[in-house]
């Protein structure tokens, strides 16, 4: 069965039309063609697919499109300013060689700048707690705890 | 000029395309008129195939074909082949059994390709996959690599007696059995050397398509060796010419030896992509990459090391089953012999080991290399027996280490390499102190204190990289060259771009080749581009594996550009009219040596395509060398581990508390990408012996089928690391390197098992060990 939805992605409002068992990740890299979001599990364990909902982290994987209808959406695409310049988190995670192969990487970003926005000055241990739902294969995390120290950082401006 | 590029912290090109979700990933490829394959798997670990019946999902919504083993033999399509030829003691071949892209009467593994559906989206294929009825026989199984060949155990292959693949040795044996028995003390241990699964967070995919106006094929796959793939698809395989097929590995999200080896799905979306005149797409979900990708490791060992009464090592005996699994994968057969026993040395001068190998056949998943392949495998024998020997004889464990060590160079040792470099006490040295050795029992009193045991473990490794020199390899049963090659582009106006057989997947080549290129042509690095993954771009390429890339395809770019840098020299002599003896070239500037006389790189470019002043007799206009680099031998990274471990004797956890890693791999061009390497490869080293372990049950069925039953390690399971380097320049290569990717899983794994044993007071456990392994542990020694 085809439904519509609505929702305003990165910005701008979007429409489509999807069978009602699409999933939000689907709809983000199959209709809306934005392919930074990734899928490395499809069971909720890996976080590639993690995108920003109502300003909160969520995994795109694990929903329908349909209970996003209404929502603010906001993707790896999204992040960066308008004329390229790299939000701070991302700043932070090439300075520190935060990423290594990239595919982990939007699904981190995304989790990290949720989670230093809810969390300024949250300690080495709170991060990596933090990143109990996103998994990396390639960096062992080291470099990403210390981007998402630094990015936390640099986003409250300190 | 600025500061030099060779060992700074350059920030890696690649990361504004990933941090910004601009990569381009094989899954991301969607082309036009694009289909979608689901594959119908086995739900067996071993059964007869009495049926299919595909009528419904043919006539399912959006379907356009299904394809089972029969129209694969009807196509004539061949088998998966395996690329390493081993001989068994007895001078026979190893038991080859065919690999079909689609199961042919009998399936040998849960998760082996039975069916393929395509339709027009991906829900209608998987839909349609669900009709494919298959009856299926089921036939008792074994999985074990312990069982595989016990009397009576389920034969996986006819062609294998005893589910024997082979029996290989290597060393001497009469001298190992002499010095056994003289040996004042022999240190034994009995372990299996758990199976792992890769688990690249990027899972496989595949999309392949036909043009008939050019009767060619284009195949995006996420590989870590395009040309390799492309050579045994074609060659093997489908039975086509090479330059019909274009083979693409853009970004690929990890592969840690997992997207090495040609599978049945990249041939099949090929195949079908023909005769459906439409490209198909497939991309696995998690669960078929649990199931079909090759897993990692799985042996069993007996090892024992033979010691006199100081100490001093006097021979070692190792016999090892590895389990290969249901068939040969691409470089299965060479993992367990050739990249395992030649590494029983160690950094030791044990003057004679004996290592036989039984390779057995299961209903498992294939098994293949996966980081390390082979010698973390070596690693993990040798380290645990010396840290046990030192335990029961009483002395310090570095100090029967450094009476050990090797120290004349080069060494050969009594299995096959020739070492040529290293500085074993330099590494052991600054781990030591890095590591704070001196304060562990004030830590161990500390934790003590807090009801927790403490315990301290070393692994002192070493590793055969830059894979490899190909007469050598060849002489051991390889079926391919294993040499590199790259290319060197100048543009008129004078900037480059480098073409790679090696591949990135995570490693940062666009990033440290740059520095290579940019540091011998004293050009900003902005002015490099490196390019790979392309068998339409790239001349040639044996791809990225056994840590190859610095040593052996940076290499192949530094004689490029040493032929760049002649052909200048040449150009300029002529262009400043001087003898081109005389032409000297340093910084992005060709000079005639003694005078001020000069021309800019940029000049020379221009002349060469815009030669209207130019030595035309002499030489060919254009700026753009290929180099093919074929090692001369292996390279020989090493270093030492220190961990320590607190373990909570009520629950069982073990927290890494401390890391130390010294490694020597040689001259490092980027220490920021050498770091991180050295930092992934420790947490899957930590992994294995902590957390990941592959189960099988008595019948194949894998039951750590998804990361909630395979823990691969979360960010709270390991500690921040002290890494540091020592280097001795390899002496056979330009660069000096040696090659950084695998260290950290060969090492890994021995020094947190020798650090959970001292801290538990006991001689062995089992990986991983798990809280319940741990708890189970001590409360055995306690009941004891
Ligand atoms: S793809 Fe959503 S959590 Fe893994
Ligand atoms: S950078 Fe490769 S999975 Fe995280």
């Amino acid at each position: 069965m085809a439904v519509k939805v609505s929702m305003k992605v990165n910005g701008k409002a979007v429409s489509e039309e999807v069978e009602t068992r699409t999933l939000l990740v689907t709809f983000i890299r199959e209709h809306l063609h934005l392919t930074g979001t990734h899928v490395g599990c499809d069971t909720a364990q890996c976080g590639a697919c993690t995108v920003s909902m109502n300003g909160k982290a969520v995994k795109a994987c694990s929903m329908l499109a349909m209970q996003a209808e209404g929502a603010d959406i906001m993707t790896i695409e999204g992040v960066a300013k308008a004329d390229g310049t790299l939000h701070p988190m991302q700043a932070a995670f090439k300075e520190h060689h935060g990423l290594q192969c990239g595919f982990c990487t939007p699904g981190m970003v995304m989790n990290a700048v949720d989670f230093a926005t809810r969390h300024p000055g949250a300690s080495e241990q709170e991060v990596r707690e933090s990143l109990e739902g996103n998994l990396c294969r390639c960096t062992g995390y080291h470099n990403i705890v210390k981007s998402i120290m630094a990015g936390s950082k640099a986003m409250a401006g300190k | 000029m600025g500061a030099p590029l060779i060992g700074a912290r350059i920030q890696r090109k690649e990361d504004y395309r990933f941090l910004t979700g601009a990569g381009q990933y094989t899954d991301d490829v969607t082309l036009p008129r694009q289909t979608y394959a689901a594959f119908v798997r086995s739900p067996h670990g071993h059964a007869k195939i009495k049926s299919i019946n595909a009528a419904k999902a043919k006539a399912a919504p959006g379907v356009l074909a299904v394809y089972t083993g029969e129209d694969i033999a009807a196509a004539k399509l061949g088998g998966l082949p395996c690329g390493w030829l081993i001989t068994d003691v007895n001078g026979q071949p190893m038991k080859e059994p065919p690999h079909p892209v689609l199961a042919q009467g009998k399936v040998h593994h849960v998760g082996e390709q039975v069916a393929v559906v395509i339709a027009e989206t991906l829900d209608q294929a998987r839909d349609a996959a669900e009709l494919v009825q298959v009856d299926y026989e089921v036939l008792p199984a074994v999985a074990d690599v312990r069982l595989a060949r016990a009397k009576g155990a389920p034969q996986v292959h006819g062609i294998a007696p005893d589910n024997t693949c082979y029996v290989w040795a290597l060393g001497d044996k009469a001298a190992v059995d002499a010095a056994f028995a003289k040996a004042a003390h022999v240190t034994k241990l009995d372990f299996v050397n758990n199976r792992l699964i890769p688990n690249a967070i990027e899972p496989r995919a595949a999309n392949g398509s036909y043009s008939r106006a050019d009767d060619a094929y284009t195949l995006y796959v996420a590989s870590q060796n395009p040309h390799v793939e492309r050579l045994l698809m074609t060659a093997f395989v489908m039975g086509l010419p090479e330059h019909k097929v274009r083979v693409v590995a853009g970004d690929v999200g990890g592969g840690f030896g997992s997207k090495i080896f040609l599978y049945a799905e990249d041939v099949v979306v090929t195949w079908a992509a023909k005769q459906l005149n439409r490209p198909v797409k497939w991309t696995a979900d998690r669960s078929e990459s649990f199931t079909s990708d090759a897993h990692g490791r799985d042996h069993h060992t007996i090892a024992e090391l033979a010691l006199d009464k100081d100490g001093k090592f006097l021979a070692m005996r190792v016999k090892t089953t590895a389990n290969v699994g249901a068939y040969l994968s691409t470089f299965a057969s060479c993992v367990p012999t050739i990249l395992y026993a030649t590494l029983l040395a160690g950094q030791y001068t044990t003057p004679a080991i004996h290592c036989e190998v039984t390779a057995v056949f299961t209903n498992t998943a294939p098994v293949d290399a996966y980081r390390g392949a082979g010698r973390p495998e070596a690693t993990y024998v040798v380290e645990r027996l010396v840290e046990t020997a030192a335990r029961e004889m009483k002395m310090d464990p570095a100090e029967i280490r450094r009476k050990n060590f090797i120290r004349s160079f080069p060494y050969q040792t009594p299995v096959a390499l020739l070492y040529d470099i290293g500085d074993y006490d330099a590494t052991m040295d600054a781990a030591q102190k890095l590591g704070d050795v001196a304060g562990y029992p004030a830590r161990k009193k500390a934790s003590a204190a807090k009801g927790k045991l403490r315990g301290m473990g070393y692994a002192a490794y070493i590793e055969a990289c830059g894979i490899a020199p190909s007469a050598v390899a060849g002489s051991l049963g390889a079926r391919a060259g294993l040499f590199e090659a790259g290319e060197v582009r100048v543009h008129p106006t004078g900037s480059v771009t480098v073409f790679t057989g090696s591949h990135s997947h995570g490693q940062g080549h666009e990033t440290t080749f740059a520095q290579v290129v940019a540091d011998r042509l004293g050009m900003p690095i902005e002015n490099v581009d490196i390019v790979h993954g392309d068998t339409s771009k790239i001349l040639f390429g044996m791809g990225t594996y056994g840590s190859r890339s610095i040593a052996v395809g940076g290499t192949a770019i530094v004689k490029a550009l040493d032929k760049i840098i002649a052909k200048g020299k040449k150009i300029a002599a002529h262009l400043l009219e001087a003898s081109e003896g005389d032409i000297e070239y340093a910084n992005g500037v060709f000079k005639v040596t003694g005078t001020d006389k000069q021309k800019l790189f940029g000049e020379v470019a221009f002349a060469a395509y815009v030669p209207h002043n130019y030595p035309h007799d002499k030489l060919e206009p254009g700026l753009n060398e290929n180099a093919f680099y074929d090692p001369a031998n292996f390279t020989f990274p090493a270093g030492t581990y220190v961990c320590e471990v607190e373990v909570d004797p009520e629950t069982g956890v073990v927290k890494v508390d401390r890391w130390t890693a010294v490694d020597d791999f040689g001259k490092i061009i980027n220490p920021m990408i050498v770091e991180g390497q050295v930092h992934g490869g420790l947490t899957q080293g930590i992994g294995q012996a902590l957390t990941e372990g592959a189960k099988y049950d008595s019948t194949g069925q894998l039951v750590t089928g998804s990361f909630m039953d395979y823990c691969i390690p979360r960010a709270d399971d390991v500690p921040m690391f002290q890494v540091d380097t020592r280097e001795t320049p390899c002496t056979h290569n330009p660069l000096g390197v040696k090659g950084c990717g695998e260290a950290g899983a060969i090492g890994a794994p021995a020094a947190l098992i020798n650090a959970i044993t001292d801290a538990l007071g006991v001689k062995d456990i089992a990986m991983p060990a798990t809280p319940q392994n741990v708890w189970r542990t001590l409360n055995q020694k306690k009941a004891a």
